[in-house]
């Protein structure tokens, strides 16, 4: 009862330091991967920062976070010290997964990060540029074999919104589905798939060695410090981010969402959080409230309309 | 500067007092997470990230490090003392290991595993030193369509762990690759026998179903069955260490495991599991004495945990000169020196030649550390062997139930108000089946060799026929994909030909009798 009357205090004056709440953030995923990153980054950060004095980080790992999601909207109703991570990726899950929950039934309280999809070739390849690569999908749409993350997220999205702007057919994408970005990368540098599209950060290190040739970012803005351009410059109308995000409990009251709200908002601004997306590559995207909702909202309907046209969703 | 200036110089900075402190931490607590049940490397890196966060890089990559080591030594123990494999690495292990175990001869089951890791560790790392840029170039020609090959090469290999009978052992490896059909397909992401429970979405999971079918299947059996339950175990039969022929008859399967598990595990899809698998045929195929398989034979403990030792190893060379993480430890070691501003990658041995350096290093003296704190332990290991039966099966079926709950066993299905683990259900379950399998006298292994070698094999075989576009003659485009094919064939036709050739000896010796 004394949080409750806490989190009143608090909520009603956000001005003030807010209270030391404790908070339990599921990461629906493994150890190591990025929602998993993010998640411990916020435990780091809401710690230093005294936000919190005790942050614990779950892990509960598969299908595209689906399964976390379950049981994170089943167990932690109206509990206001539980928080989950997630992002694009559990968008496309939920949908191809035929998912009894949804993030409807969660509460959305930020956007934290985003990274832009990167579209390469090996050195060795022919294709030179996004029009070469155009070229070569409305030739024949199924001889160009794309490799990246699992079937139904962002990188395979972003392959078949590419292949319908060019005006090829999106039913016929060879995506190759790898069990992680670090997978298709190998597949890239081996010459094995034409093309390879995943996160910037998977293929960075390849790219300065000068082993992959970046032909775009999928981003409507180019990346800061990369030499390249975005699909919409190259001609192909599509813009993609793979972002990551940080959801409260269901039946959370108002003044409470208003508190996580505040909390997340201090902790994206502290001095720890910047030095870690920084050290991590990652760019902030930070985006609260009615605006964070209205994108997606957005972003679920062109995910389920264009999983529709590849043939993943009935 | 050549490679033995700088190998040299980074053993220097790794004999510096505050990184072999370092060491020591992470070698005590890789053995010890290896060791517990539910709880492995991956995970122990990770909540010790942030922890590091304040330290300098060279010494915490070192303690990483060091856990990796020390979890791949651990995770033998169990699967030799108690038929409880932690890991899908050493589910081999526990085939021959706990049957030497059982027969008394535990401490050199113990003893040839420690030093056939040490071993292969000292090789493997010595390697990454030398030859990581060959190996990654070799690794990274494997397409779809020779990791499938390879797959065929382990079914093949593989089924000489069947036992006597074909049949059975056939029987037992479908229900493997039934069991791995079960989940999420990765090429489409459609959910495949899942009947709309959330907890099959992504698969079974391999410990579940080894430590069912190997520890709860076995309790099971001795419970049910009286005359089992009075037969004396021997707990230590002889020395504890390893006699001359212990040492005779391991150290080629230390040498043939390390050449396994090094190039397999540098291989983006490779993994200990099966080069441990590769390595336990292997030895399988050229033991003097092969009768002795499946009753407790050394090599059939030496050979595979070096293997699985070698490719740990192994899975560093990716990691380091790709900046390609292909476990989930490695993974967390990326984020790790992601963390410290580090690229792992083709410019991390130029750009960071010191701290790569230092690394390598400190894993010879991890490798160095971990036998002198193993050898001495193997003393009081074999000691759990002395508990009374009821006891010693009592306590392993804890020891199951708490790892699986620990790994994945969140409180996730709901009946009415009452909340249980599925992950338990299924650990029940499979354990019946263990306990029916071994009743009516069929294989445990190939259902468990199943399950993790078919969805390798049917993701790699689509990916293969995919980039073709169906054209199925890619599977045997390239001289790795034939080579493997043909020493598939070899390893089929090998025994046969032997087999006649000593029929033939046995005929002829019949006839010298009749005469």
């Amino acid at each position: 009862m004394n949080k409750f009357i806490l989190a009143a205090l608090v909520s009603g004056a956000l001005a003030l330091p807010s209270f030391a709440a404790d908070y339990t953030i599921m990461a629906p995923a493994a150890p190591g991967g990025g929602w998993d990153q993010t998640a411990r980054t916020m435990q780091e950060s809401l710690q230093a920062e005294g936000i919190s004095g005790n942050v614990q980080v779950t892990n509960v790992p598969g299908a595209g976070g689906t399964i976390g999601l379950a049981q994170f909207v089943n167990q932690s109703n109206g509990d206001r010290n539980a928080l989950i991570v997630g992002g694009y990726v559990m968008v496309g899950a939920i949908l191809t997964n035929a998912s009894p929950v949804t993030l409807d039934q969660v509460t959305p309280i930020a956007r934290l990060t985003g990274e832009a999809i990167a579209i390469v070739v090996p050195a060795s390849s022919a294709l030179q540029s996004v029009d070469d690569l155009a070229a070569a999908l409305k030739e024949n749409t199924g001889a160009v074999s794309w490799a990246g993350g699992s079937a139904g997220g962002a990188d395979h999205i972003t392959a078949g919104l590419i292949t319908k702007a060019v005006g090829a057919d999106p039913t016929q994408v060879n995506y190759i589905a790898y069990s992680g970005g670090g997978e298709a990368l190998a597949a890239v540098l081996g010459g094995q798939v034409t093309v390879g599209i995943s996160g910037y950060s998977e293929f960075a290190s390849q790219i300065e060695a000068g082993e992959l040739r970046l032909l775009a970012v999928s981003t409507a803005e180019r990346v800061p410090n990369v030499d390249a351009p975005t699909l919409k410059e190259s001609g192909v109308d599509v813009a993609v981010q793979n972002w990551r995000m940080v959801a409260a409990a269901p039946g959370i009251t108002d003044e409470q969402k208003a508190a996580i709200s505040a909390d997340i908002e201090k902790m994206v601004n502290s001095a720890s959080w910047k030095a870690a997306l920084e050290s991590r590559g990652w760019v902030n995207t930070y985006l609260a409230g009615d605006a964070f909702k209205a994108q997606l909202t957005e972003d679920i309907a062109a995910t389920e309309s264009i999983l529709r046209e590849i043939g993943l969703v009935q | 500067m050549d490679t033995f200036g700088l190998l040299a110089e980074g053993l220097l900075a790794a004999l510096q007092l505050q990184n072999l402190i370092y060491a020591l931490i992470g070698v005590t607590l890789g053995t010890a997470v290896g060791v517990l049940p539910g709880i492995g490397p991956a995970l122990t890196v990770a909540l010790l990230l942030p922890v590091t966060y304040r330290l300098d890089p060279a010494g915490s990559l070192i303690m990483f490090a060091g856990i990796y080591y020390g979890g791949m030594y651990g995770g033998s123990t169990t699967s030799i003392l108690l038929n409880t494999p932690g890991e899908s690495a050493s589910i081999v292990t526990a085939l021959e290991g706990n049957k030497m175990a059982r027969k008394g001869r535990g401490g050199p089951a113990l003893a040839t595993a420690a030093i056939g890791s040490f071993i292969a560790g000292l090789i493997a790392t010595l390697a990454l030193a030398f030859v990581a840029p060959w190996v990654v170039k070799f690794a990274l020609a494997f397409g779809p369509a020779e990791y499938f090959a390879l797959m065929v090469l382990a079914f093949i290999t593989v089924s000489a762990a069947f036992g006597d009978s074909a049949l059975r052992g056939l029987t037992a490896l479908f229900i493997g690759l039934g069991l791995g059909i079960i989940g999420i397909d990765l090429q489409t992401g459609q959910a495949r026998l899942s009947f709309g429970i959330p907890d099959l979405l992504d698969g079974i999971e391999v410990t579940t179903l080894a430590v069912a079918l190997f520890a709860i299947g076995e309790t099971l059996k001795i419970a049910a069955d009286r005359a089992l339950a009075k037969e004396e175990v021997l707990a230590v039969k002889g020395s504890i260490w390893m006699t001359k022929d212990d040492w005779k008859r391991s150290w080629i399967p230390w040498l043939r495991g390390s050449a396994i598990g090094f190039p397999i595990g540098a291989m983006p899809a490779g993994g200990a599991d099966v080069a441990s698998f590769l390595s336990y045929s292997a030895e399988r195929t050229f033991a003097k004495r092969p009768e002795e398989f499946g009753h407790g034979a050394i090599e059939g403990v030496a050979g595979p945990e070096a293997a699985n030792n070698a490719s740990a190893a192994g899975t560093l060379v990716p990691l380091l000169t790709l900046g390609l993480p292909t476990t989930a430890t490695a993974a967390i070691m990326l984020a790790g020196f992601q963390q410290f501003g580090l690229q792992p990658g083709p410019l991390l041995f130029t750009n960071n030649a010191s701290l790569v350096w230092a690394l390598i290093a400190s894993l010879l003296v991890a490798n160095f550390m971990l036998i002198v704190l193993n050898l001495p332990l193997i003393g009081l290991w074999v000691k759990l062997l002395t508990i009374p039966r009821p006891w010693l099966y009592g306590g392993i079926l804890v020891f199951a139930t708490l790892g699986t709950l620990g790994a994945n066993g969140a409180m996730s299905g709901r009946l009415g108000p009452i909340s249980f683990s599925f992950e338990l259900l299924l650990l029940l379950a499979f354990g019946i089946l263990g306990y029916l399998l071994r009743r009516f006298g069929y294989p445990i292994a190939p259902v468990v060799v199943g399950l993790i070698l078919g969805p390798m094999a049917e993701q790699q075989l689509r990916r293969a026929l995919a980039i073709s576009q169906g054209d199925p003659m890619i599977l045997v485009h390239s001289p790795i994909a034939i080579t493997l094919y043909v020493v598939a064939a070899a390893a089929v036709l090998l025994p046969l030909y032997l087999r006649l050739r000593g029929r033939g000896d046995v005929l002829g010796q019949l006839a010298s009798d009749e005469d």
